[in-house]
């Protein structure tokens, strides 16, 4: 019932938003049919860690604890940053950018998008899955065209055929699949339910699962933005509107590594050997590598963390490959704080490119002086984003970096390198855009409080896990990491 | 092994035939310059996998091919050819010409391909039990040849077409190595792909709106940093 919940909120909220989205009003009700959907998801995961997984609509659809700690991220993230756009939209209409129809169409499609995530997440057959994760891509692809300027319509082809292409070849990864286990579980609908292929995930054939499993990697590790496939993910992040960067990097990159690492679990059971790790490790450490240096030279203030994103996935995809309990542990972990902080920081980052009236760093001064607040949570965010004591990330990079101690010990000099190159870059950047040149600023503008009331609760909630990590959360994470089956390392 | 009667072996070698039709098919997109001649190959690549799925259901007496062919007739060689002939009418590139730089290159590269797929089909081609099960490297060739258009094109209608013979050489695929996905994972596909084909259409207008044609090199020329 509940997982129905879930699915038919965003749906009725799309269909309403579609039917009276350029109506006054309507991006509130957008703020409240998100929260709405939080609500849920919370309802979803206390009940899942009290009475265990639960299953629905005729076997379609299915949450264990690893599926119900991304239901609540996703929600959370997609509650405040609905919030986070109210604002911002409404500037941009003050700016003179908005059309009643383009609204609608950016509501009804942000709803629509929450919902492909949030069907990725709680189905149970990993073909829907497949479609559904398509239909996110759908869905964004149109989102990042919504300013239409020349940029933005030439980001959104790019990313719209590169993750075509790459989801087409995850859906070959999916017949493979299905071809190993219909030989166990007989033809017909069973054969890709994820609660069946659990129980028989021994007796799979293992060729055809490894081969599967790298087009699922292939494929799907393209809308993670891993290196090499993810030449989509600046370009789409800094064009599109910024909340929808926000839960493009927030959310869909975490839902789609989600997608990777339950294939994963059933071709560990298959293959009995580490190739499963070794491709992950090698995709998360090229990524965290290759991100790390191309921040260097970035420009665009969005782009740079745009790229930032792609070392962060690379990250977590890196500590899931190490495997074992502290590995797969950093590796959530990992996920959860990137998701608070990198959407926080795109929240603060929307405010400063309109504030600013340019996304180009060089065009981007004095931050300090016209908007000390929002220089101040700007650097708030870059203290969390490089991983810094106190914030979440510190926590979880120090897992990940004890975790490759020792299982992978070469892989350390690396790590620590891309580590300490986005510091220093994130850090000089920074501070060229809230200092800069000595002339008078009018008198510093103060951003009235609801714009930084989603900011400061995702960089407080960061904070938090961070100070003190929270007993029953940590017991959560190990609980649901052990009955996916994710903590067997190598 | 069902005994040889004389319409099995008549079908066997029929699936076998469009099979070949199909590879055949996609190697002809590859090097198919005029806009109009690509989308009747690819409704021609839809009459192909109508009646490939016709001629397995028949070999392999699974009857729910049968609904599977039916539907691959109604979207793949009506719906989605209909909306396309209307998209080249609306946007009146019917005529248009794309100049193709090093055809037999390509057609070398995509010789190469299919040999690379038939190995790696090979060992999964040993473990299938359908009745078409040497068609699986097919299936993977034309996926690669599909893909290999996407990115030798530079043409929007191209890339798209590309997109779509990709979603035919996976129907292909999941035909001979399974017999199909479970219905309601290929009505979803279905459904996606029917999405994708409206997004696709809303985006050529917005892409000759916003650089007066439909060419993608004139994208390349837009900076992004």
């Amino acid at each position: 019932m509940i997982l129905l919940a879930i699915v038919l909120c965003p749906l009725t909220g799309a269909l309403l938003l579609g039917a009276i989205g350029h109506r006054r009003g309507a991006a509130h009700l957008n703020v409240l049919i998100s929260f709405l959907t939080f609500g849920i998801s919370l309802l979803l995961v206390r009940q899942v860690f009290t009475t265990g997984p639960v299953t629905g609509g005729a076997e379609q659809l299915f949450s264990d604890g690893f599926s119900a700690i991304f239901v609540v991220i996703t929600g959370g993230v997609g509650a405040t940053t609905s919030l986070f756009s109210l604002r911002y939209m409404a500037i941009e209409k003050a700016h003179g950018h908005l059309t009643p129809e383009r609204t609608r169409l950016y509501l009804a499609l942000y709803q629509v998008f929450v919902l492909t995530m949030l069907v990725v997440l709680v189905s149970n057959n990993l073909g829907l899955l497949w479609v559904s994760l398509e239909g996110a891509t759908l869905a964004t692809v149109l989102l990042v065209a919504w300013t239409r300027t020349p940029a933005s319509v030439k980001a959104a082809w790019k990313y719209f055929i590169l993750c075509g292409v790459g989801i087409a070849l995850a859906l070959f990864g999916t017949i493979l699949l299905y071809f190993a286990s219909e030989k166990t579980l007989g033809p017909g609908g069973t054969a890709l339910l994820w609660t069946h292929l659990d129980s028989v995930k021994s007796s799979l054939e293992p060729t055809v699962i490894g081969l599967a499993f790298i087009f699922f990697i292939v494929g799907y590790g393209t809308k993670v933005g891993l290196v090499p496939l993810h030449s989509w993910l600046p370009d789409a992040h800094a064009e599109g509107p910024t909340p929808i960067s926000a839960v493009l990097s927030g959310l869909l990159l975490n839902v789609a590594l989600y997608a990777i690492l339950r294939v994963k679990v059933l071709a560990d059971a298959s293959l009995h050997n580490a190739l499963t790790s070794h491709l992950l490790m090698g995709f998360g450490l090229v990524s965290v590598l290759l991100a790390s240096l191309s921040m260097w030279k970035r420009q665009d203030i969005k782009r740079l963390f745009a790229y930032s994103s792609i070392e962060h996935m690379g990250l977590a995809t890196f500590a899931f490959g190490l495997g074992g309990p502290v590995g797969a542990f950093a590796g959530l972990l990992h996920m959860t704080a990137h998701s608070l902080i990198k959407s926080a920081i795109f929240f603060v980052v929307g405010h400063v490119v309109q504030t600013s009236g340019s996304q180009k760093i060089p065009d981007i001064r004095n931050i300090a002086d016209r908007t000390p607040d929002l220089a101040r949570a700007l650097t708030v965010g870059g203290l969390a984003i490089t991983g810094l004591p106190p914030f979440a990330i510190f926590a979880s990079e120090f897992l990940i970096l004890s975790a490759a101690v020792s299982r992978a010990p070469w892989t350390l000099p690396p790590l620590l390198l891309a580590l300490l190159v986005t510091f220093g870059v994130i850090f000089r950047r920074i501070q060229e855009m809230t200092g800069g040149f000595d002339f008078p600023v009018p008198r510093p503008l103060h951003q009235p409080i609801l714009t930084f009331f989603p900011i400061w609760i995702h960089f407080g909630l960061a904070l938090f896990i961070g100070l003190f990590f929270p007993e029953t959360v940590g017991r959560l994470y190990h609980q649901a990491l052990l009955s996916v089956g994710l903590t067997h390392g190598q | 092994m069902p005994p040889p009667f004389p319409q099995h072996l008549l079908a066997n070698h029929l699936v076998g035939f469009l099979g070949s039709a199909l590879l055949l098919s996609s190697f002809a997109m590859l090097a198919q310059r005029r806009m109009t001649s690509l989308v009747r190959i690819f409704a021609l690549q839809g009459i192909l996998l109508t009646l490939s799925t016709l001629a397995v259901a028949i070999l392999s007496s699974e009857s729910h091919l049968l609904f599977s062919a039916l539907f691959t007739l109604a979207f793949k060689v009506v719906l989605l050819p209909a909306i396309l002939f209307r998209l080249l009418d609306k946007l009146h590139i019917q005529g248009e010409v794309e100049s193709l730089v090093n055809v037999p290159s390509t057609m070398v590269l995509g010789l190469g391909i299919v040999v690379f797929s038939f190995t790696l089909a090979a060992p999964i081609s040993e473990l299938a039990s359908t009745v078409s099960k040497g068609l699986i490297g097919v299936g993977l060739a034309s996926l690669l040849l599909s893909f290999l258009m996407m990115i030798t094109r530079r043409k929007a209608l191209t890339q798209v077409l590309g997109f779509l013979g990709m979603e035919n050489a996976l129907f292909f695929s999941a035909i001979n190595a399974t017999y199909g996905m479970p219905m309601v994972v290929e009505l979803g596909v279905a459904f996606d792909v029917l999405v994708g084909t409206f997004v696709f259409g809303i985006f050529f207008f917005q892409i000759r709106e916003t650089f007066e044609s439909l060419d993608l090199k004139h994208m390349d020329t837009t900076s992004m940093e």
